[in-house]
């Protein structure tokens, strides 16, 4: 491995002289910057590998479903209700006739993007709270840190429930709530980061150096907690989605006909011994992507925390 | 005197604590004068520390607080000017560098990156510009192929490597007084040797005043002009090295002194000045020496020894050097006078 670094290393050195004013650029592709070491790592695992192909082949599905499948998502058709799974109908077809692969398809879409913009909400406000609360310390901690402790004292589906019900019922509202429940999660994760980041010798010799606390955050502190911020996001998405769905479930997300999984499943319930399909297919998609967003997850953890390097 | 590039005085860095109030620092006044560099000295636990970080106002705070005394730098009272101008004159004016080379850069960015930075907080200059000042200071520190160091980053350096990249970064906006806290302890020797003698090459160029804090009286030997030895949040000495060095007067200085291994007595035990720095407590009364001085007397528990001036710029804090008392008079002392 060293070796090899090496190699990579005087090959560059080889190719590029070392030529004044270098654009920055020139120099992130480096054989041995910080993240092109996670990449390497990364590619190295079959898990993570795994998951990365299980999320592409969701998301291309989710983009090309219009082209997938010739059905539409809400037509109703009674005469092939309750369908086998068939050369016709891949998966067969629910209670009141709809193609389920096609509702899968387009239900890709909705958790997908339910999963994006609840875990972007989450880890922007989250990541803003976080980085107060541990860089300025204080009150401003004391107050941040224990509305984070509120938040998490609920379990996060009764609390993702009770948001929606003062919301209404809606599949913004289910990602808004979602969303307010991850925020403690990012919120501590970026805390503790900070507070640990806050004593390092470098935090401290870049205050040595003048440098404001606006500059410090944006480029020391934030870039420095970045690692667990991806991390979190990625295992956040996952559970982002099964939230979502669990939402649906219960018929405080997305409304009829929208193909949301966790909808179709609680629509399905009625059939499961009658027609097992309707239920199987959109709880292994669920299962799939979650697992998918749990083992690229896991595989970036590993790649970024540098005590996992061999 | 005209030049004084940093004035402390009295200065007094409390820390406030569950235990209750810690005046780490206590009463510490010194000056240093453009070009010069003065050692201070002392344990671990003495306020070697929190003094040079008094200065440059970084005193984690809660639970540290300046609570008196004045910090003068080239006339400007640092303890009552704006945070905006304390921000100006860190790094530019006043630089620090640390103990850890090994921990003070920040792992994600290039040296280049942050030679970059450090010298564009302060001067108005193009990327190229401080891109070949950069390069220029590496050289200056004597890091060879700079170039191709500018797009390393720190893991792939040495720690005198990074110490050379610190003192690069502190010495690129040109500061009046480089304040160096323990640089070289985490190094070894040899490595101590070059960047001592960087230290001393850059403070020869530059008229950089230094600040050198230490617990190490070879490198004092080595780099300082003059001396100050603190203990337990005080002053006990102040003196030119060689006056230190040759002709201590506090007990304590003697005894930092006689710990120093020598060359040339082997088989002998190396001595120690028994018993441990006391934990600094508030309205402490007596020298704060007294348990651990061989040289201790009832005076010394009963009153609070001041400094006392013996000649010119040379102070100890011993009442064995009050005038007032009928003293004994030690033989070295008497050749000094003579």
């Amino acid at each position: 491995m060293k070796i090899e670094e090496k190699q990579t290393q005087s090959e560059q050195v080889n190719t590029n002289p070392p030529e004044k004013g270098q654009p920055p650029k020139q120099a992130k592709m480096r054989a041995s910057s910080p993240w092109r070491d996670s990449l390497r790592q990364l590619r190295r695992n079959r898990f993570a590998l795994a998951g990365i192909f299980i999320i592409v082949f969701f998301i291309a599905v989710a983009l090309l479903a219009p082209l997938i499948t010739s059905y539409s998502y809400d037509k109703i058709d009674p005469v092939n209700r309750l369908q086998p799974p068939s050369g016709e109908h891949w998966f067969g077809t629910d209670d009141i006739g709809r193609d389920i692969f096609t509702r899968i398809a387009y239900g890709a879409r909705i958790s997908l993007q339910v999963g994006f913009f609840a875990v972007t909400g989450a880890l922007v406000f989250g990541t803003l709270l976080g980085i107060i609360a541990g860089y300025y310390g204080r009150w401003i901690d004391m107050i941040i840190s224990r509305i984070f402790d509120i938040l998490l004292a609920f379990p996060s589906i009764l609390l993702a429930i009770a948001i929606v019900a003062i919301l209404g019922s809606s599949l913004e509202n289910a990602l808004i709530a979602i969303a307010i429940v991850n925020i403690p999660i990012f919120g501590r994760l970026i805390r503790s980061k900070v507070v640990s980041l806050r004593e390092e010798e470098f935090i401290m010799a870049a205050r040595a150096q003048g440098m404001k606390n606006g500059r410090i955050i944006i480029h020391h502190i934030l870039p420095n907690s970045v690692a667990p911020i991806i991390v979190q996001a990625t295992l956040s998405f996952g559970t982002a989605i099964l939230e979502a769905a669990a939402l649906g479930f219960l018929g405080l997300g997305a409304q009829p006909p929208t193909p949301e999984w966790g909808a179709m499943l609680a629509g399905s319930r009625d059939f499961i011994q009658l027609a097992p399909w309707t239920l199987i297919f959109p709880g292994v998609s669920i299962m799939l992507v979650v697992l998918g967003f749990n083992l690229v997850g896991d595989g970036l953890r590993d790649a970024l925390d540098p005590k996992m390097k061999n | 005197m005209p030049n004084e590039v940093l004035k402390i005085e009295d200065l007094h860095t409390h820390f406030f604590t569950d235990q209750g109030e810690i005046p780490a620092v206590d009463g510490v006044s010194l000056t240093v004068h453009k070009g010069e560099v003065v050692g201070v000295v002392g344990e671990s636990g003495c306020g070697k520390s929190v003094t040079s970080l008094s200065i440059m106002q970084l005193i984690p705070s809660p639970p540290g607080k300046i609570v008196g005394g004045s910090i003068h730098f080239k006339g400007e009272d640092l303890l009552s000017v704006s945070k905006k101008r304390i921000k100006e004159i860190r790094g530019n004016e006043i630089s620090m560098i640390f103990q850890e080379p090994m921990t003070s850069l920040d792992p994600l960015f290039t040296i280049g990156n942050q030679l970059r930075e450090a010298i564009r907080i302060h001067q108005k200059v193009t990327k190229k510009q401080a891109n070949e000042r950069s390069i220029e200071m590496l050289k200056l520190v004597g890091i060879p192929r700079a170039e191709a160091v500018m797009n390393e980053y720190p893991h792939q350096l040495s720690g005198g490597m990074r110490q050379r990249v610190m003192i690069a970064i502190a010495m690129s906006c040109d500061p009046e007084i480089l304040i160096a806290d323990e640089p070289t302890t985490a190094l070894d020797v040899t490595i101590q040797a070059q960047i001592l003698d960087l230290m001393k090459k850059l403070n020869q160029e530059k008229e950089t005043a230094i600040l050198m804090i230490t617990h190490d009286l070879g490198v004092v030997a080595e780099i300082c002009d003059r001396v100050i030895v603190m203990y337990a949040g005080q002053v006990v000495e102040e003196g030119t090295t060689r006056e230190i060095l040759k002709d201590p007067k506090h007990p304590y200085t003697k005894g930092l002194i006689r710990s120093i291994p020598k060359l040339h007595e082997k088989d002998q035990q190396l001595y120690s000045i028994p018993g441990t720095v006391p934990k600094p407590k508030m309205g402490n009364v007596g020298c704060r020496f007294n348990d651990r001085c061989e040289y201790a007397h009832d005076r010394c528990f009963a009153e609070t020894p001041e400094l006392f001036s013996i000649i010119n710029n040379r102070y100890s804090r011993c009442f064995l050097l009050d005038d007032s008392e009928g003293k004994v008079v030690t033989d070295a002392e008497a050749n000094i006078r003579s």
